[in-house]
């Protein structure tokens, strides 16, 4: 059997849509797509996406996982709604878009350096930690992001902003040091620890 | 002729007095109209004013009525007097609402106003009320012709309302296509899951009805006479032939799949490519347990092509979408979910077509987990393992599926029977001695189904892909055989469920077509008509025009070749009338006279009064309401012109014309219905015809020293009033720079 007769066998089968099924936030109701097309006229970035919500929900059907799970359009998705709105088969697009990227995340394939992706990392890292954000820390590491010069340059663009943030008493230098946490910060550890567990259990991820 | 006595009551209700004399025009109907008694009333329409009319019926023998009132089309209830001729003057429609309002305007309106009285009195004199010509002996059974879902479902509904049926069967059994599926999509709530497809029930219901006679294995050998008087040769298969009256039928000998083998580039005759007929057997053999493909192996995983060899735009296959086959190929990916989730079931379709509650079905099978995709397919190989070649349209590449099974969604072809396009020049080679043309016209006689004896042709005409007649745009199972109707798939393509609301619509329409026929009523569209066309047979030069050009095949020719009327087929359109050069044909109420004697009636100013005068012949089924609801939306027109309802313009006579033009009018219109493919002519060629004779008349204008422009033909939908208006007004001023007809002062 020759390799594109292999391949046209796994093609347009079920495998890939119940592997989206059993992972996928809300990933069962991509079956029920009619390929209107509405989802992908209705979004306002759409001429930034590389697929569509439409062609995403196709490509699973069509078995192709690497492509699925290796796109950016997931994380180009900012949340208007409008698909889920518009959908004349009430597909929760926006929720399966997040479920998508946090899926390809995991299990890292999704695409490296994806700006979404790294500050959506550095964000739930830095929002851990003590249970609330620290916005100096976190902006700081997002301005390093790519090294050493280009983060002085980025920091050095935005001082005047830093330094406004300073006077009006809307910024603490102090911050640098770890900055200040939620109360039970034991307790909220706890908390992610156990729903984290109960993630894992649901989309079958053992570690 | 001396008992008849005429009687003409005028309107000035609705605003009609105010701005118009009545007395001039009393004056006018009975000076000018000689009518015996003229009636002037505030509200003819109430119950005083009609009573006024009754009782001159009832104690001064009135026997001809003329109403000049509100449009014909008005107050219909109130103005029926039975046994009474009636015309009708339109003053409030045609003249009130539609001439400007106005000093200025109120001798054109009153002009107008006369000229209507002066022509409703003309027509008056000639008409006569017809009678009709009941008929104690006209059989009321039905024939229906095919015993699949369709004509089984007609047949019972004939027998549940209480008449008899006839089913005739080619086969051995009942039931058809709808037998051999092992189920079929679902037709009631929740339309989730396929439902068992009932032929048995039926079949055993047939069986037991003591209204319905069978004849299984059986054709119809000739179909002779008219609706009311049918003789049906019955042929059976041993030879004999009974004989059946019958006074309708109902056509319903639906479809044949589509041939797989003319697609061999979809794998059609390669192993483990079957169509959706093939997999309904498969699925029988299987009988609720795993389907196995034909060399015994199970099928785990099944592609459907949708289309195949349907909406096809080479010109090669069909070119028209059978409107079941999405659903079919829904259905069949449930024999296998249903079976057995983990089977692959993949639909590669065009554009997924689920009419009615389809789609609710669709989403049922999205659930199940069936892979629907947008493609076309291009190449299909079978074997042991088969692949289907497709672009993916909503990906936009090319892509293989391998599968156990391929099964292709061919299309519906219908069973019509012989063309009669292509048969006509074959019977007249053959009539004319061409020993090949002989031939062939008896191997086409071999695929026919009624093989009617009329002159028109073995079958019911063809409307487009070789389906069975339709007036598909506004009377579907009507055909252009009286009393034939045409049911199911042999009409249209259609799934079962639309098949038996056809049959039940197409039973009802042969019940209506026997109950009018027994008492000599026309039963379409002319629902109710007790005229029918008479011929002086004296005057006839037998030119076959009428036999040639009435649409309903309802006129043959006797020995000699003169016509020879069929009242039972006729739908009392006056094409016939139209058509003839010698004006021998009339009907009692409407003729080459009465609408002559209205063209007459009418005083054509003198040239230097700078009044044109335009003649409209507007057909009564649409141009006449759209100009009737342009006075009831006061969209005012010219008041020079006047019109003339005609039951058709196909029965408009070249005389009327003439007449008009000697007469000194300036111009002649003509309203029709829309014409070609998409007709919407009630009498299906009428206004063809119509537009094709005056299309002859340009040359014998310009020999008279007329501009081809004063005879316009127009196409009118019942919606266009707005456009009657400026269509009418447009044409007045072009007359008007044409100038006056040359023909004035000579009438």
């Amino acid at each position: 059997m020759t390799t594109a007769n292999q391949s046209a066998i796994e093609r347009y089968r079920n495998n890939f849509l119940k592997e989206v099924e059993a992972n996928v936030e809300e990933g069962h109701m991509v079956k029920m797509c009619m390929q209107c097309g509405v989802c992908a006229g209705s979004c306002p970035l759409g001429n930034a996406w590389e697929h569509s919500p439409q062609k995403i929900f196709m490509m699973i059907r069509a078995g192709k996982r690497d492509e699925v799970l290796g796109s950016d359009s997931m994380f180009m998705c900012t949340s208007c709604y409008n698909c889920i709105v518009r959908c004349p088969r009430q597909l929760p697009i926006t929720h399966i878009m997040h479920g998508l990227a946090n899926y390809a995340h995991r299990l890292n394939l999704a695409p490296k350096g994806q700006p979404t992706r790294d500050f959506a990392t550095l964000f739930w890292n830095n929002a851990i930690k003590k249970g609330r954000v620290n916005e100096l820390t976190l902006t700081l590491r997002h301005y390093f992001r790519g090294g050493l010069v280009s983060g002085i340059k980025e920091a050095l663009g935005m001082q005047s902003i830093g330094l406004g943030l300073f006077l009006a008493k809307r910024l603490n230098p102090m911050e640098i040091f770890g900055g200040h946490g939620v109360k039970d910060l034991k307790g909220f550890h706890a908390i992610i620890a156990k729903a984290k567990e109960i993630e894992d259990r649901k989309k079958g991820f053992t570690a | 002729m001396a008992d008849n006595k005429y009687a003409a009551y005028i309107c000035s209700g609705c605003g009609i007095g105010d701005a118009m004399k009545v007395p001039q025009l009393e004056a006018i109907a009975k000076k000018e109209g000689k009518m015996a008694i003229v009636k002037s009333h505030p509200f003819l329409c109430n119950a005083e004013g009609v009573q006024t009319i009754r009782d001159d019926i009832a104690n001064e023998a009135v026997t001809h009525v003329c109403i000049a009132a509100c449009s014909r089309r008005s107050k219909t209830e109130a103005f029926q007097f039975d046994g009474v001729a009636m015309s009708r003057a339109n003053l409030r429609e045609g003249v009130l609402w539609v001439v400007a309002a106005g000093k200025d305007h109120d001798e054109v309106r009153q002009e107008m106003a006369a000229d209507y009285v002066r022509m409703g009195c003309a027509e008056l004199k000639k008409m006569t009320q017809p009678a009709g010509n009941v008929k104690e002996s006209s059989s009321k059974r039905i024939l229906v012709v095919g015993g699949g879902m369709s004509g089984m479902t007609a047949a019972l509904e004939i027998a549940e309302t209480g008449y008899e049926a006839v089913l005739v069967e080619k086969t051995g059994a009942l039931g058809g296509m709808t037998a051999q599926l092992w189920k079929r999509q679902p037709f009631k709530e929740p339309y989730a899951a396929a439902q068992e497809t009932g032929v048995a029930e039926m079949a055993a219901k047939i069986a037991a009805n003591p209204k319905i006679k069978l004849h299984l294995n059986s054709t119809i050998a000739e179909t002779s006479g008219a609706p009311g008087r049918f003789v049906i040769h019955i042929a059976q298969e041993s030879g004999t032939v009974t004989e059946e009256t019958v006074g309708a039928i109902v056509q319903a000998t639906g479809f044949t799949t589509y041939d797989m083998a003319k697609l061999p580039e979809l794998g059609g005759g390669q192993p483990n490519v079957v169509d959706q007929a093939g997999l309904e057997a498969l699925a029988k053999t299987a009988n609720g347990g795993a389907i196995k493909r034909a060399d015994g192996k199970e099928v785990k995983s099944v592609v459907f092509v949708q289309c195949a060899g349907q909406r096809d735009d080479t010109g090669t296959h069909l070119s028209y979408c059978s409107g079941h086959c999405c659903g079919t190929s829904i259905k069949q990916a449930n024999y296998f979910k249903d079976q057995n989730p983990d089977i692959d079931t993949a639909i590669v379709y065009q554009d997924l077509r689920v009419p009615g509650m389809g789609e609710d079905f669709y989403r049922g099978a999205q659930e199940k987990g069936v892979t629907f995709t947008k493609g076309k397919a291009s190449k299909v190989t079978g074997g042991d393992s088969c692949s289907v070649t497709f672009k993916d349209l909503i990906l936009d590449e090319e892509n293989t599926i391998a599968a156990d099974l391929v099964v292709l969604a061919t299309g519906q072809v219908p069973n019509a029977g012989v063309d009669l396009e292509a048969w006509n020049p074959v019977v007249t080679a053959a009539d004319g001695g061409d020993a090949a043309a002989k031939v062939a016209r008896d191997e086409m006689k071999t695929i026919s189904i009624l093989n009617l004896n009329y002159r028109q042709g073995p079958d019911m005409p063809q409307f487009k892909h070789g389906f069975a007649d339709s007036h598909f745009i506004c009377f579907p199972y009507e055909t252009r055989r009286t009393g034939i109707y045409a049911a199911g798939p042999v009409r249209r393509p259609m799934d079962i469920l639309q098949a038996t609301d056809d049959a039940t619509g197409a039973a009802l329409k042969a019940i209506q077509a026997v109950e009018s026929v027994a008492v000599g009523r026309a039963a379409h569209p002319r629902s109710g008509d007790l005229s029918f066309p008479t011929a002086r047979l004296e005057g006839c030069t037998q030119c076959k025009r009428c036999t040639v050009e009435c649409p309903f095949g309802a006129i043959d020719e006797d020995e000699r070749r003169f016509p020879v009327f069929n009242e039972e087929r006729c739908r009392r359109c006056g094409t016939c009338m139209g058509a003839c050069p010698v004006r021998v044909i009339s009907f009692e109420n409407y003729s080459c006279d009465t609408v002559g004697s209205q063209v007459k009636a009418v005083e054509v100013p003198e040239e230097d009064e700078e009044k044109p005068r335009i003649l409209v012949l507007a057909c009564e089924n649409d141009a006449y309401p759209a100009l009737d609801m342009a006075g009831m939306a006061r969209l005012t027109h010219s008041a020079f012109v006047r019109v003339i309802p005609v039951r058709c313009l196909g029965s408009v006579n070249t005389i009327w014309i003439t007449d008009a033009l000697n007469a000194g009018y300036d111009g002649v219109m003509m309203m029709g219905c829309k014409k070609g493919d998409d007709y919407q002519c009630h009498f299906v060629k009428g206004s063809e015809l119509a537009h094709y004779r005056m299309s002859k008349i340009g040359d014998t204008l310009t020999q008279l020293g007329l501009e081809p422009e004063r005879v316009q033909t127009q196409e009118v939908a019942i919606t266009d009033n707005a456009r009657v208006v400026k269509l009418i007004n447009d044409y007045v001023a072009e007359l008007e720079k044409l100038g006056p007809s040359p023909m004035k002062g000579f009438g």
